[in-house]
């Protein structure tokens, strides 16, 4: 074993910790806020201790919204918001695991082709072609609508990727034997091999809920209505406006309440989300 | 590596193909190549006749002193961003990496801020330094500093560079902590019986190992702090005070959707295409070479 030395390990503990600290204050200071009513947050001189109005303030953000800035409770925009997520991650699971599968078990003609057709996809995110995009999906009449919304978000290639590296890991033995068995490919694709890749597919689960709820660009271009609004959105238009009416508290609030779901999902799923991470990457 | 077992099917691989192709076809290729066609068109303001102009947006597009200062501002914050997280993120992972007691929580309590959206990783960090408001902007005022990010164009730049690098080191802080595992600890065991001090250590052995690593994430970094980082700047400086933080991909978003001007949105589009499919085509070629051992 290397030297143990007790006064490196507290080095080690020390710099940890103030990380782990830098990473959670503006968190804090977030929930802090959020329990404050408006002229204490607006007054600069934020106590470092919980207030009073946190129910308050997260039951008016919930179901009532603040008419000042945005006519939509947070509700709304927190349904859209596990709308698109799960939408684009169970998109992207299904689609991308039917073409992996024909690409590794089937020969035909254009097998080749399909799979760069696929693959270069990898190359371009959504926001180097988002206003062309933006017309095909207004001429297509999805605008504010969850189609739009998740369509054209899971039209890439590491879903089909990280399948394709799966199943190449599957012993062919498995096949042999269950046509054997006399079972045709849609049987053996549904008997044996989707349980095999219930890991892989949690993990893109995982990853995709993530990416779905965080978008940007793409919910604020193709809904007008707010009503159609993800959370990550709504925040933005509850803060543009004039300092002095900006409803911190609430603003507050709702970041908080944007970024429970995917923390959540990643502190309680982390094995399977640094799994499907590492291997989409590679 | 190909299956030697396969099925014989004629039409159900195509039909397994279809939803992908479909959707690839109609969102990714469709839209591309309307991107690159409209970079070579003018449209009038209503988009109701278009002309071919050759590459005349690209000529007016490259004689725009903003653009020169757009691709400035990006250098700038893609360079900041990505080697601050990565740097922090490596002091992290080498000390998470020591086997301590407790570990596997520092690990969870370090990468969650992967999680946050960008866009909300802005908000949090103006609320803090907002000038009036924030809890951080009080010490600097009481330190007779002039901190205003909503008026000054330095400002502004370092508090989305700040919220940009908060949110990554996470990511990097996973990928680092993974190559250092994957280091065998006899090399670095034999390492230290040669003579050799923690830190020389991890120079000559270390440092060298992880390597690719580095390389993997300094590419997916710079993706990363093009693309992801636009909720951060819209949702906190607007590309503004004057321009100080509107970065390639703002400007296309604000050119397109505020100005109009498709033709010179598209073409910069195209560039950034050129630029990310560089790095993409460096990233392969790199990578299949690390696989050929």
């Amino acid at each position: 074993m290397v030297e143990h030395r007790p006064l490196r390990d507290l080095v080690a503990y020390a710099v940890l910790s103030l990380g782990v600290i830098i990473f959670a204050f503006p968190v804090y200071v977030a929930v802090i806020a959020s329990t404050y009513d408006a002229a204490t947050v607006v007054s600069g001189n934020l106590p470092l201790t919980p207030g009073s109005r946190m129910l308050e303030n997260y039951y008016r953000a919930v179901f009532v919204g603040g008419s000042r800035f945005m006519n939509q409770p947070v509700g709304v925009l927190l349904a859209n918001s596990f709308i698109t997520a799960i939408g684009i991650a169970v998109g992207k699971i299904l689609i991308s695991i039917l073409s992996a599968f024909a690409i590794v078990y089937f020969r035909f003609p254009f097998r080749r082709t399909a799979f760069w057709i696929i693959f270069v996809t990898l190359m371009l995110p959504v926001e180097v072609r988002i206003y062309p995009t933006y017309k095909i999906v207004a001429d297509l009449h999805m605008l504010d609508t969850y189609a739009g919304l998740i369509l054209p978000l899971i039209a890439s290639a590491t879903g089909t990727l990280l399948f394709r590296q799966f199943f190449m890991t599957v012993p062919d033995e498995l096949l042999e034997a269950s046509r054997i068995d006399g079972a045709g490919p849609l049987r053996f694709f549904w008997d044996t091999l989707l349980p095999l890749s219930m890991t892989t597919v949690a993990a893109l689960f995982v990853i995709q809920f993530i990416y779905g709820w965080n978008q940007y660009l793409w919910p604020l271009l193709i809904t007008t209505k707010d009503s159609m609004q993800t959370i990550v959105i709504g925040i933005k238009k509850m803060l543009s406006t004039t300092d002095e009416l900006a409803e911190w508290q609430l603003a507050m609030a709702t970041a908080v309440l944007a970024m429970l779901p995917p923390v959540a999902v990643v502190v309680f799923m982390q094995r399977l989300f640094v799994k499907g991470l590492v291997e989409t990457e590679k | 590596m190909e299956k030697s077992v396969v099925f014989n099917g004629r039409l159900l691989p195509y039909l397994l193909l279809a939803p992908q192709l479909t959707i690839t076809l109609i969102f990714f290729y469709w839209p591309a190549s309307q991107a690159i066609r409209q970079s070579f068109l003018r449209e009038d303001a209503f988009g109701l006749n278009s002309e071919f102009v050759g590459l005349e947006n690209y000529q007016a597009l490259f004689a725009q002193p903003e653009y020169y200062t757009a691709i400035g501002t990006t250098a700038v914050f893609s360079s900041l961003v990505t080697v601050l997280s990565l740097g922090v993120a490596l002091l992290f992972a080498t000390q998470a990496d020591k086997n301590l007691k407790g570990g596997s929580v520092y690990k969870t309590l370090m990468i969650w801020p992967y999680a946050v959206a960008p866009a909300i990783a802005g908000v949090l960090w103006f609320f803090i330094f907002h000038p009036t408001l924030g809890t951080l902007a009080r010490p600097l005022r009481l330190m007779g500093f002039d901190w205003n990010p909503m008026l000054n164009g330095t400002h502004a730049l370092i508090l989305v560079v700040m919220a940009a690098v908060w949110k990554q080191v996470a990511y990097n802080f996973l990928f680092f902590l993974a190559g250092l595992q994957a280091i065998p600890k006899s090399v670095i065991e034999a390492g230290a019986i040669d003579g050799a001090g923690p830190l020389r250590r991890f120079w000559t052995i270390i440092f060298p190992l992880l390597s690719p690593t580095t390389f993997f994430l300094l590419v997916v970094n710079i993706v990363y702090v093009f693309f992801e980082t636009f909720g951060i700047i819209d949702a906190v400086t607007s590309g503004g005070p004057a321009g100080s933080t509107t970065t390639m991909v703002y400007k296309v978003f604000a050119d397109g959707r505020l100005g109009g001007d498709l033709g010179s949105s598209a073409a910069q589009s195209v560039v950034l295409m050129v630029i990310v499919i560089a790095l993409t085509a460096i990233q392969f070629r790199y990578v299949e070479r690390k696989v050929q051992y």
